[in-house]
């Protein structure tokens, strides 16, 4: 039991910290479809950081450091979704699909050049669990959405934020800088996007595949339509999808779920949202101004 | 349209800001010419990327010096879904639709004609049913999302994308449940595929070039007629210029969603049964994404959306996975093509910058008119067209 837990708070927490990010940049007006993307790079980097620092035999604090690089890195590429949809009005969708597919040549890319394959090499040790059979992601993941909370919904600067995801003409009109309040909203998911793929990638497995991230920067977009873009729906999504993808993966194992086949589990997220949206249609959750870019001047 | 008549030259500048043909040229050079450089970074020389693209579009090997046309059919054939899941987006594209879905409805095809293909016994033009039953069940999945837009304003993306991963756990989920099982190498495949229901091969010795390829040139032919030739195409480009006022004018919009859906669906539909029948030939269970329908996605913007447009654009992507190998072979990392890919898809998005430009230009524009002819009307207004 104490087990299954851990193994829902490991993959539970990755997803909360990307679908925060996801939900501060379309808090903030701006949809991010590339999260997913994010996260590969996000992974990537700290793989290979880890990896790198482990074999010079730097100690533990190369998680620490690999983290942090990730987060970077991956907000660095955030900053093309930015200028794309602040800056030039692009359409959202399509910048975020070029940093999915953008990513998807990177992260291979690097590795072939570092490591001349298409993964990056076994690091030897991961996070490791505390006395509670918790991994650290997991409080990283908490203090993120509890300061992402205090940020948007108790601080003038949270409530510029949201303005500018709601009317940002009005927001304007107060003098609120739109853009800069945009950019921030962007470049933090791509921050956390980052840091969520690291997050994944030292609890769960020793090296970078392709396939690792496996469309889990989409379960996070879920997790924020279906957490209704608040930090509590958000975190209420996020441990729920972790639920069905630990299932996933320990049903088999397990003779009580032996009967049920290993996909239903996969598709739960993601029918459980469609069928959320479906029925939350009409209420209006959705930051009004997501997705349509700002221009002074014509409200 | 004043200036044709009245014959004045655009400057060039002009003229590129408001064509999309050239500013896409444009994007894909910018993407080719990134690739350039990053392999100038890494030391390697990029000429054998342009040999390894000339060896996949004419088959002349760079290495033996021999021709082998082999490697253009093979081209041409893998062109195919590139350029029906282009359609598929494109034609959600020209009704204000963004269907990232594609990928999904490829996934839904392919499993149609999969349960088809397993389970009918064989019989000649078999293959035809597969790919029907293909396109129905991926108009179904396009539709889907459609009548949920226009009835309950579910957005479209969020949707789609969720509808591509229930494909996606979809397919092992029935393959593995309900069709019999391989007798040999159980593992990753179902009982075989019936003998007619594969796509036979034509044209190209030794080639996968098979009869997929006539039903792409059918789709980009019916894609052209339904968009700008009947009614149908003119109520749909209609509902994506301006919803509302579509419906002032009696264009049943909310119909019209769904529809668009459904056939934007129906194009990735037969793709899958495509690749399937044609490319893999054997009862595979697919478990990863394919990735053919989100690289719909750039080549339908690429081609502006337009038939012809994503037929070029479709070839394009076909020749830059057919130049994947042969590339390895050259000693260039490959991936250099889906970072060239990736970029294209950017530098497209960074597209609408240039409508800013072009927006600025007309405003200095009219303002050193206005100051020429004194503040008069009529020259702001003839400078604005």
């Amino acid at each position: 039991m104490i087990g299954t837990i851990s193994t829902i708070m490991m993959l539970a927490a990755p997803i909360l910290i990307i679908a925060t990010g996801g939900m501060i940049c379309e808090r903030s007006g701006v949809t991010n479809v590339g999260l997913d993307g994010l996260m590969s790079i996000g992974a990537c980097t700290a793989a290979i950081v880890h990896q790198l620092m482990e074999a010079a035999g730097v100690g533990r604090i190369s998680l620490t450091v690999a983290l942090l690089v990730a987060a970077l890195v991956s907000m660095l590429i955030s900053v093309l979704h930015a200028i794309a949809s602040v800056d030039l009005k692009a359409d959202q969708t399509i910048s975020g699909t070029g940093i999915n597919l953008l990513a998807a040549g990177i992260t291979v890319f690097a590795c072939q050049r570092i490591y001349g394959t298409d993964r990056s090499t076994e690091f030897k040790m991961g996070m490791v669990k505390d006395g509670l059979g918790f991994y650290p992601t997991l409080y990283i993941a908490i203090v993120v959405v509890v300061l992402a909370w205090f940020l948007l919904y108790k601080t003038p600067f949270g409530m510029h934020l949201r303005a500018c995801g709601e009317h940002p003409a009005a927001a304007d009109s107060v003098g609120i800088n739109v853009r800069r309040i945009r950019y921030i909203g962007v470049l933090s998911s791509g921050f956390l996007g980052g840091l969520a793929g690291g997050c994944a990638v030292l609890t769960q497995t020793i090296q970078y595949t392709n396939t690792f991230v496996n469309g889990r920067g989409f379960i996070a977009l879920a997790a924020v339509a279906f957490g209704r873009w608040t930090p509590l729906g958000v975190t209420g999504a996020s441990l729920l999808f972790g639920t069905s993808l630990a299932l996933s993966t320990i049903s088999a194992m397990t003779p009580a779920l032996k009967a049920i086949p290993t996909q239903v589990f996969n598709i739960i997220p993601y029918l459980v949202t469609l069928i959320a949206l479906v029925i939350f249609s009409g209420r209006d959750y959705a930051p009004k101004a997501v997705g349509i870019p700002y221009e002074k001047g014509s409200s | 349209m004043e200036k044709r008549i009245k014959k004045e030259k655009k400057p060039f500048i002009d003229w590129f800001l408001s064509s999309n043909g050239a500013t896409s040229v444009a994007v894909v050079i910018l993407g080719f010419l990134a690739g350039v450089v990053l392999l100038l970074c890494i030391g390697k020389n990029p000429m054998g990327l342009f040999t390894s693209i000339g060896q996949s579009i004419f088959g002349k090997s760079s290495k033996a010096g021999g021709w082998n046309f082999r490697t253009v059919g093979d081209t041409l054939m893998f062109s195919v879904p590139y350029v029906l899941c282009g359609l598929s987006m494109a034609f959600a594209n020209r009704v204000g639709l963004f269907n990232i879905g594609a990928e999904g409805q490829y996934t839904m095809g392919m499993l149609a004609a999969h349960i088809v293909a397993v389970c009918i016994p064989s019989f000649p033009g078999q293959w035809l049913l597969c790919i029907l039953v293909a396109l129905l069940v991926g108009a179904l999945w396009g539709g889907v999302v459609g009548f949920l837009k226009a009835k309950y304003k579910v957005s479209e993306v969020v949707a789609t994308i969720m509808l591509n991963y229930v494909a996606l756990y979809l397919y092992p989920l029935i393959c593995l449940n309900l069709l019999p099982e391989a007798t040999v190498n159980k593992s990753g495949r179902t009982a075989d595929l019936a003998e007619g229901s594969l796509l036979t091969k034509i044209l190209f010795e030794g080639s996968n070039f098979n009869i997929g390829f006539i039903f792409m040139i059918l789709a980009v032919v019916v894609f052209w007629f339904i968009m700008e030739k009947t009614r149908l195409g003119f109520g749909l480009r209609a509902t994506g210029f301006n919803k509302n006022a579509a419906r002032c004018s009696g264009i049943n919009d909310t119909g019209n969603i769904t529809l668009a859906m459904a056939i934007s669906g129906a194009f990735a539909g037969v793709a899958g049964a495509i690749i399937l029948l044609g490319s893999v030939r054997y009862s595979k269970i697919l478990t990863a994404q394919d990735n053919y329908g989100f690289m719909g996605i750039a080549v339908a913007l690429v081609g502006n959306s337009k038939a012809l447009g994503c037929l070029l654009a479709g070839y394009l992507f076909g020749v830059l996975k057919s130049a994947y190998s042969i590339m390895q072979g050259l000693g260039i990392p490959k991936e250099v093509v889906n970072i060239i890919q990736g970029l294209i898809v950017i530098f497209i998005s960074f597209r609408s910058g240039l409508k800013l430009i072009e927006d600025k230009r007309s405003k200095a524009k009219i303002r050193s008119i206005k100051e020429k002819s004194g503040e008069s009307p009529k020259a702001e207004k003839e400078a604005q067209k």
